[in-house]
């Protein structure tokens, strides 16, 4: 049991916790809240998992601008608690079993994989440097790519949200 | 490294939360946040998936899939707003007009 393998249960035990009640909670700025802790404590798990660039951008991308825009969503359209409405019957009694169901198999199946062929050598380092190198010498196109995918993104976030449209 | 292997599980059970939150709920935003959570859940399975073969495109693929989680949720922000003014409702099963 080293330090990395409680420090990550620990982590573990946060981000289920933050997604289950992500779906328990009634109001969806709660549910934003422990999104956001799920969100902090997989950066956490990143870092263990050597990932060190990716842990910051997680922190900086995802938890701090991703989830501050649905803050700020929730809060313009004064969202409130969720109504009551019919939800079928069928639907609840079937379908909660058959998710744990998936999840169990999914794990299952997860953890008896064969390892493939694994490549010689020590660990990589998830450094800014040794990512960087990679990003931009052999993935440089996807990575023009997404660029003109946030332009048109933001092209299409502020024609669709134009009030007289 | 047992941390990796662990840490597909969590992927699994948190993608398995995502997917009930999705089907469940019946407030748009917090729809939106369980796609968000799948996402993370992918990515940590990336990560892992990274970790155990010794592949740092593990890592590169989290910065498109981030990226593209980025855009999206802008664009469904922008559109929820529309339907959200135009319906005065973030229930789902408000926005009817489509059905018979």
């Amino acid at each position: 049991m080293s330090v990395e393998t409680i420090l990550f249960f620990i982590l573990a035990a946060a981000a289920v916790a933050g997604a289950v009640n992500l779906i328990v909670q009634t109001h969806p700025i709660h549910s934003a809240l422990s999104l956001i802790v799920v969100m902090v404590a997989l950066a956490g798990i990143y870092l263990l998992l050597g990932a060190e660039l990716l842990a910051a951008v997680q922190i900086i991308v995802y938890a701090g601008a991703i989830m501050v825009l649905f803050v700020f969503i929730i809060m313009l359209l004064n969202a409130g608690k969720e109504e009551r409405t019919a939800i079928s019957r069928t639907a609840t009694w079937l379908g909660l079993p058959f998710a744990v169901v998936l999840t169990a198999v999914l794990g299952w199946r997860i953890a008896m994989a064969q390892p493939g062929p694994m490549a010689p050598g020590a660990e990589i380092p998830g450094t800014t440097r040794v990512l960087s190198q990679l990003l931009f010498t052999n993935y440089v196109f996807p990575f023009e790519l997404t660029s003109i995918l946030i332009l048109v993104a933001i092209l299409g976030a502020v024609v669709l949200a134009k009030r007289d449209f | 490294m047992p941390v990796a292997s662990y840490a597909v599980i969590l992927s699994a059970i948190l993608f398995g939360l995502g997917a009930l939150g999705f089907v469940f709920k019946r407030n748009i935003i917090t729809v939106f946040m369980s796609i968000e959570l799948m996402l993370n859940a992918v990515n940590l399975s990336f990560v892992a998936f990274g970790r155990l073969r010794f592949l740092l495109e593990g890592q590169v693929f989290v910065f498109f899939v981030i990226v593209v989680a980025a855009a999206e949720a802008a664009v469904g922000m922008a559109i929820i707003l529309q339907v959200a003014r135009n319906r005065h409702s973030l229930n789902f099963e408000r926005i009817d007009l489509l059905k018979q």
